[in-house]
């Protein structure tokens, strides 16, 4: 009876499949390492540091730095360096993304030079101009190379300030006054589900099912295409279903295997747990993988070229990482992209993931999307197999 | 009665967009029959064979396989050829022994047949061996071992030996002969080593420019022409030109 199962062609398949992506080391750092340090690097860098600092060019004949420390307890301390240096050197500084803001000194006061569309950019403009502009131009110039400053003292009393230089070292008074003020303005939320990690990791799973579908299993059709593999094995009575059951099973499986360890880590590293419904959860990837799978095959039915694969996956594969909301959310693309972002397999997927994990959804709200990704995958499938070709 | 041929090729054409891989070929093999097809690079011996094989269609003429159509009987004729095909590359991590595994799985065989298979092409010391990791002779072996893997009655084998060292080339003789003299397995063979279509075929098919130019034992080949000391003359004295660069 074992050997029955063991000599069956379906049986040996799938364990070829199986044991040639174990032996691959390659297979599993692309497909459950990377998921898991994307998410540490990205998590990283968009949590929120309690001391942040903020490079801004001051444009001077000098050399030399100004720094203003801004000090909050809810939303950490935030120190503006002005970097003193000419308007090429500023210009060479902003495209190296090291400032993002230029101060020039007029007669009427300060002007500041950013790109608006730069949100980080208008943060340090909006944060640092209401302080600096109280800070008199003469002091910056005079104050040349000198060290850290508690503008706190300035603001209360600038007088003394310019006098007494020492005096602006310290001022418990006024930092009191903007942690009050703070305090009253901003409520600190690092509820589960509001953070940014909250919001990458339903996309990096989305994310992984995609690749891995488009890479395992449409460019490995195609590979085993290129290799001749696909026309000797079909020079035999191996029946051609049980091939792509075998592939896409072991395909399956694996990507089951990559989420739960995606999440298990989110659990452990973040506190991400999942809100929604878990059964809706399951239905929806498993449609995901429908989609993907269906499209990877789509995309190998016909070529025996790797560098056509190559191509035709990052032509379909990147478009949707940028697009479908994966690291930032598509909102910020104009309003009439959206329609068009949103029927996007890639969007549907981390959308639906995403409302589970972190709004609670269920069935009612993944049910359209789930259907949608099936037959997205069943439609892509069937043509695919239509067009395939084996040898 | 006179046995009836296990393959019959007739009057074949093939064209791909400008090539006329094969224009008009036709032959007929008798069971236990070793034919060589022996041609140049281009020659169309490839396109020909996979056409016998099933795997490309001919544009025109017929192919029959044990007396049937490729069309209709694929499920059964599949299951009594065994062939090899130029430059396959196998499942690089996967074992000797789990790809003969796998292929004789596609015929409902087990592990004995694998065993057999690995003594039969001498590959017992590296049935932990990865694919990949294989010498070019070994795993020339390995292609034979996967095409004798169903007892087939008919042996399709496309350049089996192209690339090996003279030894290793010796070595895959060595086996076929031996096939030859236990079974009634036919065989067509094809490659550009006159020595091997000597060594192993007693019919010997010289194809050029998708035509065949002549066919018959050495002796027929030779015998008209006493000036003709090898098959190499003979292919310079039917084209102009030399069997090998
Ligand atoms: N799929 C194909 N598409 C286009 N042309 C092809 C294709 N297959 C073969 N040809 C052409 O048909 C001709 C015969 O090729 P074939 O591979 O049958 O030759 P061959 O005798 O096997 O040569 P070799 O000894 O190099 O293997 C060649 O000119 C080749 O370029
Ligand atoms: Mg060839």
């Amino acid at each position: 009876m074992i050997d029955r199962i063991r000599n069956n062609q379906l049986w040996q398949l799938i364990l070829a499949n199986v044991l040639e992506k174990v032996r691959e080391p390659g297979v599993l750092f692309w497909g459950i390492g990377f998921p898991i340090l994307m998410s540490i690097g990205l998590g990283l860098a968009f949590t929120r540091k309690p001391e942040s600092v903020r490079h801004v060019a001051l444009i001077s004949a000098d050399t030399g730095t100004y720094s203003i420390v801004l000090k909050d307890d809810k939303l950490g301390n935030t120190t503006f360096q002005l970097e003193k240096m000419p308007w090429e050197a500023a210009m060479v500084q902003l495209k190296r993304g090291h400032v993002n803001v230029a101060v020039t000194i007029g007669d009427s006061g300060y002007r500041y030079h950013f790109d608006p569309m730069n949100p980080d950019a208008q943060l340090t403009y909006v944060r640092m101009a209401p302080v600096l502009n109280q800070i008199p131009a003469r002091d910056l110039n005079r104050d040349t190379g000198y060290g850290i400053r508690d503008l706190g003292s300035e603001i209360q009393d600038p007088a003394s300030s310019t006098q007494h230089p020492a005096s602006r070292i310290q001022s418990p008074g006024y930092e009191e006054d903007l942690s009050a003020a703070s305090a009253t303005e901003v409520d600190v939320l690092t509820v589960t589900g509001t953070r940014y990690i909250d919001f990458l990791i339903p996309g990096m799973i989305a994310m992984g099912v995609m690749f891995s579908c488009l890479w395992g299993l449409g460019y490995y059709i195609i590979d085993t295409r290129s290799k001749k593999l696909l026309r000797r094995m079909i020079a035999t009575p191996m029946k051609r279903s049980n091939y792509l059951i075998a592939m896409i099973t072991v395909r399956l499986v694996m990507n089951v295997i990559e989420a739960i360890l995606l999440v298990l880590f989110a659990w452990l590293a973040f506190g991400i747990t999942i809100q929604g419904n878990i059964p809706a959860l399951l239905v929806l990837f498993l449609a995901g993988n429908i989609a993907f799978s269906g499209i990877g095959i789509f995309l190998a039915c016909h070529t025996s070229k790797t560098e056509i694969g190559n191509a035709f996956i990052n032509v379909v594969s990147m478009p949707m990482m940028i697009l479908s909301g994966i690291f930032f959310s598509y909102h910020n693309f104009p309003d009439w992209a959206i329609p068009i972002i949103q029927p996007l397999p890639l969007t549907m997927l981390a959308d639906g993931i995403r409302s589970i994990f972190i709004e609670g959804a269920g069935f009612a709200q993944t049910a359209i999307p789930s259907l949608i990704l099936t037959l997205t995958g069943v439609v892509f499938f069937t043509v695919g197999l239509k067009l395939f070709k084996w040898h | 009665m006179s046995p009836s041929p296990v393959i019959e090729v007739r009057n074949v054409f093939k064209s791909f967009k400008t090539v006329q891989a094969v224009q008009g070929v036709s032959l007929t093999i008798m069971p236990g029959q070793f034919v060589a097809l022996l041609g140049p690079n281009g020659a169309g011996k490839t396109t020909l064979v996979e056409m016998i094989e099933g795997i490309q269609k001919p544009d025109r003429g017929e192919i029959r396989i044990l007396g049937k159509p490729w069309k209709g009987n694929e499920k059964e004729l599949r299951q009594v050829i065994g062939l090899s095909l130029q430059e396959t590359r196998y499942i690089e991590k996967l074992t000797t022994y789990e790809t003969l595994r796998l292929f004789g799985s596609f015929f409902g065989l087990g592990k004995e047949r694998v065993e057999e298979v690995l003594h039969l092409v001498g590959l017992e010391e590296k049935r932990k061996a990865y694919t990949v990791n294989l010498s070019g002779g070994q795993r020339q072996r390995l292609a034979l071992g996967i095409a004798l893997i169903n007892l087939p009655r008919i042996l399709l084998l496309d350049e089996p030996t192209t690339g090996l060292d003279p030894n290793a080339r010796r070595e895959i003789w060595e086996i076929l002969r031996n096939l030859r003299k236990s079974s009634d397995t036919s065989m067509i063979l094809t490659t550009h080593y006159m020595e091997e279509a000597e060594q192993l075929c007693e019919q010997i098919v010289i194809i050029d420019e998708g035509k065949i130019l002549k066919e018959g034992t050495m002796e027929d080949l030779l015998g008209e022409d006493a000036s003709l000391k090898t098959l190499d003359d003979l292919f310079t004295a039917l084209t102009g030109r030399r069997l090998h660069d």
